[in-house]
Order: C-alpha cells, then structure tokens, then sequence
C-alpha cells in the first residue's frame, strides 16, 4: 500500500490545480501512441492514427486522454485509498478493456514526462518524486484486480 | 533497433539544439535520478550525492559526453560505445533496470528544459536512442 507524506500530497495537488485535463490528458494519450506505437492495439476504432500529427490532433484520442486523466484526478481525490477507489476500473480494464498492466507504467512515466514539459522550474526533483509515486501508485490500483 | 532518417534527424536536431548545456542537463539527470529512484544511488557510496555536488557535475558531464560521441555514430553504436560497453559488463556491472531510470530522467530534464523542441517525435526518437545505447550499454553482460 503506498503512503503519500504530507508535503507529497501538497506538491501533487498544488500541481493538480494547475493541470488542464483536456490538454493535458490529450497531450500524453498522443505521445503514448507515438512513443509506443504497439500501445495503438487498444485504439483501432479511433481512425486516423497514421503519424504523431495524425494521432497528436485526433480528436478521439484528445477526448479519451481527458477522460483518462479525469479518473487520474478521482484518484488524487483519494491518495490515501488508490486501491478501493480504482477497484472498479480495474475490473474494467481486466475484463472488458483486456490492457496490459505493462501500458499503465508507460502512460505513466509518459505523463511525467508532460508536466514536466509543462511546469518547468516548478517541476522539481521533489515535485518529479511525489507524481513517480502517484503513477506507480495507480498503475498498481489499476493491476489489483486483474486474474 | 534501427534509426529511420527521421529518428536521426530528431535526435541531431536536438542534440544541436541543446548544446553547450547537455553536461548540466547529464548533472541534472544524474540528480533527479538519485532523488527519485533512490536505489541507484548504491552504485555511488563514494561520491557526494548533495545537491550541487562536483562530483555528480564531473559525472554528468561524462555521461553527456558519452552521449554526443553516441549522436555521432548513430550507425554504429556497438563500434562507438564498445569501450563502454566493456567497463559496465566487467567492472561496473550497473543492473539492466537502472538505464531505463536514467533514460526516463534524461528525457524528463530535457522535456523540462525545451518544451518547444521536445516535441512527440522527437520524444519517440530520443527515447528509441536512450534504448538503444542502453541495450548496446548491457550487451556484453553474459
């Protein structure tokens, strides 16, 4: 069970704040499709997926990396419970969805890697620390009830 | 892993681009490396690993210069890197995990410091390159 100290939680959700999900979000979807086109598997239905500009102004991937970091911000809602609180996306992405838990660490490391594009001064090895933590902490929510 | 034009015209193009302050963004690397993954730190119990340490700045400025003579042999790593190669499998056997952590904070520090030439292509060449050194750095190891 991972523990966030205060000052962890203060750098996240002072972060948070600051975060338009719609970019954001959109922002790292796209780069995980470029980065790791393989990741594309689970997006066949979006369309047009042909080259990181393609993919980078799809509107089905900006509209579904908003709604992936919008559960991102249900769980900084519950830093201390990630678990429970992912208990059901989890489920979802286990039964119905059939993701690989491999794909959240990607995601994750590849969100890092926006904000930190994002905030510059502001994001600094101790603000980097507390969101490896949280991503870790939510790609293992996420894995908790695979079988 | 094999460069297209593309990746190679990506990786260049940066590596121009940053220039002079690739040494401090290997010390910055380095540092956010120890702070956020603190287990790599074992393989330094004889340096100063504080904040602004001479000896994390003379490290990445080695690492940063390891990497340039890299970008210049894009086609033919193993032959640049084969040295380096040499000295991780037979004396400082780094484990395999540590070069994606330091491969994910270099790409931090220079997502965090050109947000405007970081862009997703570049990323995904840059991140291929990072691989590719790390898998040509481990090579050797049995």
């Amino acid at each position: 069970m991972v523990n966030f100290t205060a000052e962890e939680k203060g750098l996240i959700n002072g972060l948070w704040s600051k975060v338009n999900v719609e970019d954001i979000g959109g922002e790292a979807l796209g780069r995980l499709l470029v980065v790791y086109p393989w990741t594309q598997r689970f997006f066949d239905s979006f369309g047009n997926l042909s080259s990181a500009s393609a993919i980078m102004g799809n509107p089905r991937v900006k509209a579904h990396g908003k709604k992936v970091l919008t559960s991102f911000g249900e769980a900084i809602k519950n830093l201390d419970n990630l678990k429970s609180a992912l208990a059901k996306l989890s489920e979802l992405h286990c039964d119905k969805l059939h993701v690989d838990p491999e794909n959240f660490k990607l995601l994750g490391n590849v969100l890092v890697i926006v904000l930190a594009g994002h905030f510059g001064k502001e994001f600094t090895p101790e603000m980097q620390a507390a969101w490896q933590k949280l991503v870790v902490g939510v790609a293992t929510a996420l894995s908790h009830k695979y079988h | 892993m094999v460069f297209s034009e593309d990746d190679k015209r990506s990786i260049k193009g940066i590596w121009n681009k940053v220039g002079g302050h690739l040494r401090e963004y290997g010390a910055e690397a380095l540092e956010r490396m120890f702070f956020v993954y603190p287990t790599t730190k074992t393989y330094f119990p004889h340096f100063d690993l504080s904040h602004g340490s001479a000896q994390v700045k003379g490290h990445g400025k080695k690492v940063a210069d390891a990497l340039t003579n890299a970008v210049g042999h894009l086609d033919d790593l193993p032959g640049a890197l084969s040295a380096l190669s040499d000295l991780h499998a037979h004396k400082l056997r780094v484990d395999p995990v540590n070069f994606k952590l330091l491969s994910h904070c270099l790409l931090v520090t220079l997502a965090n410091h050109h947000p405007a030439d970081f862009t997703p292509a570049v990323h995904a060449s840059l991140d291929k390159f990072f691989a590719s050194v790390s898998t040509v750095l481990t090579s050797k190891y049995r």
